[in-house]
């Protein structure tokens, strides 16, 4: 019975306004980013990295980013695979030309010129909404990878047409390039994501988060209560893609190492985090991360209790796979449109209830 | 500056209203062939309540929208405050002061009624992007001042209790206080108000009566009003603007309007005794 809001007395406006106004709550977080940052880098091991934990951090900040412009702003798009590769390319050419500079900084570069590329191809939406804006985002997908692909300038002139990353260290510790140790892939990607994620709350909750919001319910109204759209609409735009670009840049630099664009971040790409973020839950941050988590868990999940457990051949269970998780999407959403964040809150307004309901 | 100036007018109440805020000079509407208004002109004056009444399709929320600056007039002024309004965009005459609600409620509904009357002071929030990121300095502070005006709106509408319930959730007699709400926040000096009783039962439309006669008494806030309840218009509003078929046809107090033979034809019905 601790997850209760009485007794707990708000006596100001910041107080009553924080993201866990119930003190329950409030300690669970300092815990797990307790055990995040103290007790999983000396634990992690390459396997879990690799396969589990590094996707899910990555995915989870293109995920936010994602989620601010569709779930918080309400413009769809289509393009996220080709942010991220502006990201990736970014990174990749301010790490070649500058080596002296922090990796740190690269890839916050590389998240500057995304929102940059991403408030250009934001500008339709100024004029198109829904799916009309949907087919221009993906438009720039197919521009952006057709892009990289095609002019040598961007993967340097090397014969492959692949981009790898150099090694790069932060502190004297590699993180980026073949010798970098599987705690450092992680502590590197948690930072960001925790950085991230505690901005991307903060923007949610004040001026410019409710100005997006706005202008997703009732894009009219907004204007007339005096919600300038075209700031509204490229601000979402600058800062979605400036996060999915820090995704791309570390997807590309710190987890897979080198890339070929139409791979990584192919239209498939795109896809798989705008399920994430629709099985999360669209407009919440809990939800990117919930989302980013179900999607990397389950296809390993999956695997492991398929051939692991019930000893199928690979290629008969990587098929079933995809239509186990493609029906579980359909399932997820029929049964919960609102997605994982929706359910989390359910449970925790029964929690406060718990146990008289009455 | 063309500031006119008017001889002070004595409402029927008794009380003085002061110069106009808002001249409307020979406004044209047209969409395409069909003329939605034709050649008016009134003005609105420092704190009164100016109600716009006529017939279904007499373009009374057109003028409305003419006013918010969601149509521009095919022809004619908006003069605001003694200067002539150019060509703007709505976001923009928010800016000068000028809120409105909606015929049909235009809340947002995905968001609390705190975050919905928060928004509302959009038009007074200036901290920067990176501010807020970081919810420090001026964003928090900002944050906490404008709560403590939300606030006060929230005691004056007495909505306390529906603070941090997401507004689709609300019944549609609260929605439309939370929606009188959000067009307060602004601390606007002219509030448009388009049908704010439309679909009340009585008890309803007296408690919308009343925060709309206070919000006047209160806070000054000269008030345009749409309405189709005749008791209501009659009871709340100072001058009365009719319009039918794009045209105006009356202007005056409501006694006075109400006596006028071409309003009574068009509005009130042809009496047959």
């Amino acid at each position: 019975m601790f997850y209760r809001e009485a007794g707990d007395f708000k006596t100001s406006y910041t107080q009553d306004s924080q993201t866990f106004p119930i003190r329950f709550d409030r300690f669970r977080y300092y815990a797990v980013l307790a055990v995040a940052l103290a007790v999983i880098p000396f634990v992690i091991d390459d396997y879990w990295a690799s396969a589990l934990i590094v996707p899910f951090l990555i995915y989870a900040i293109a995920a936010i980013g994602l989620n601010i412009l569709v779930g918080y702003c309400g413009q769809l798009s289509l393009g996220t695979g080709g942010f991220m590769a502006v990201g990736a390319y970014a990174c990749y050419k301010l790490m070649t030309a500058f080596p002296d500079i922090n990796i740190v900084l690269h890839i916050v570069g590389a998240g500057l010129v995304t929102a940059a590329v991403g408030v250009m191809f934001g500008l339709p939406s100024l004029r198109i909404k829904g799916f009309y804006l949907a087919v221009a985002t993906l438009a720039a997908q197919f521009f952006l990878v057709w892009l990289f692909n095609k002019v040598p300038w961007f993967y340097n002139y090397s014969a492959s047409g692949q981009i790898s990353a150099p090694e790069r260290t932060v502190a004297g510790i590699p993180v980026t390039g073949p010798n970098t140790e599987a705690w450092a892939q992680y502590l590197i990607c948690l930072v960001f994501v925790v950085v991230l994620a505690w901005a991307a709350r903060n923007l949610t909750r004040g001026t410019v988060g409710r100005s997006w919001m706005a202008i997703r319910d009732m894009d009219i109204a907004a204007e007339i209560i005096g919600v300038n759209p075209l700031k509204a609409k490229l601000t979402a735009f600058a800062v979605s893609s400036f996060y999915i670009g820090i995704a791309g840049a570390l997807f590309f630099a710190v987890y897979l190492g080198a890339v070929e664009v139409g791979e990584a971040f192919g239209i498939q790409k795109s896809f798989l985090i705008l399920f994430m973020i629709i099985i999360g839950g669209l407009g919440s941050i809990f939800g990117s991360f919930a989302g980013a988590a179900f999607l990397v868990l389950l296809p390993v999940l999956l695997k492991n209790v398929l051939v692991g457990g019930l000893g199928w051949p690979t290629d008969l269970a990587a098929h079933l796979e995809l239509m186990i998780v493609g029906a579980l999407i359909i399932v997820f959403l029929i049964a919960e449109p609102h997605g994982l964040a929706q359910l989390w809150r359910t449970g925790k307004e029964k929690l406060r209830l718990w146990p008289f309901p009455h | 500056m063309n500031m006119v100036s008017y001889e002070p007018f004595v409402t029927e109440d008794g009380r003085t209203i002061g110069d106009a805020v808002m001249e409307l000079r020979n406004i044209t509407l047209r969409f395409g062939g069909v003329v939605a208004i034709k050649d008016i002109s009134f003005d609105i004056r420092e704190g009164e309540i100016r109600a716009i009444i006529g017939p279904n399709g007499a373009g009374k929320s057109s003028m409305l929208n003419v006013i918010s600056g969601f149509y521009t007039p095919s022809e004619g002024e908006v003069w605001f405050e003694g200067r002539k309004r150019p060509q703007m965009r709505p976001y923009q005459v928010a800016r000068q002061g000028i809120a409105r609600t909606f015929q049909n409620i235009a809340l947002f509904s995905g968001m609390s009624t705190l975050d919905n009357i928060m928004t509302g002071r959009i038009t007074r929030m200036k901290s920067s992007l990176a501010a807020q990121a970081l919810w420090w300095g001026k964003a928090e502070r900002e944050e906490s001042e404008h709560r403590e005006a939300v606030e006060k709106i929230i005691d004056f509408l007495e909505i306390q209790h529906i603070r941090k319930t997401p507004v689709g959730r609300l019944p549609y007699g609260l929605q439309k206080r939370v929606e009188l709400g959000r067009a307060l926040a602004a601390e606007p000096r002219l509030l448009l108000l388009d049908e704010p009783m439309a679909g009340m039962n009585v008890e309803e439309k007296e408690d919308m009566s009343r925060f709309i006669l206070d919000v006047n008494d209160e806070f000054g806030t000269t008030i345009v009003l749409i309405e189709h309840d005749m008791g209501v218009v009659m009871d709340l509003s100072d001058r009365v603007v009719v319009m039918d078929y794009g045209k105006k046809i009356g202007d005056g107090p409501p006694d006075e309007v109400r006596r006028n033979q071409d309003v009574i034809d068009a509005y009130l019905g042809v009496s047959h005794d």
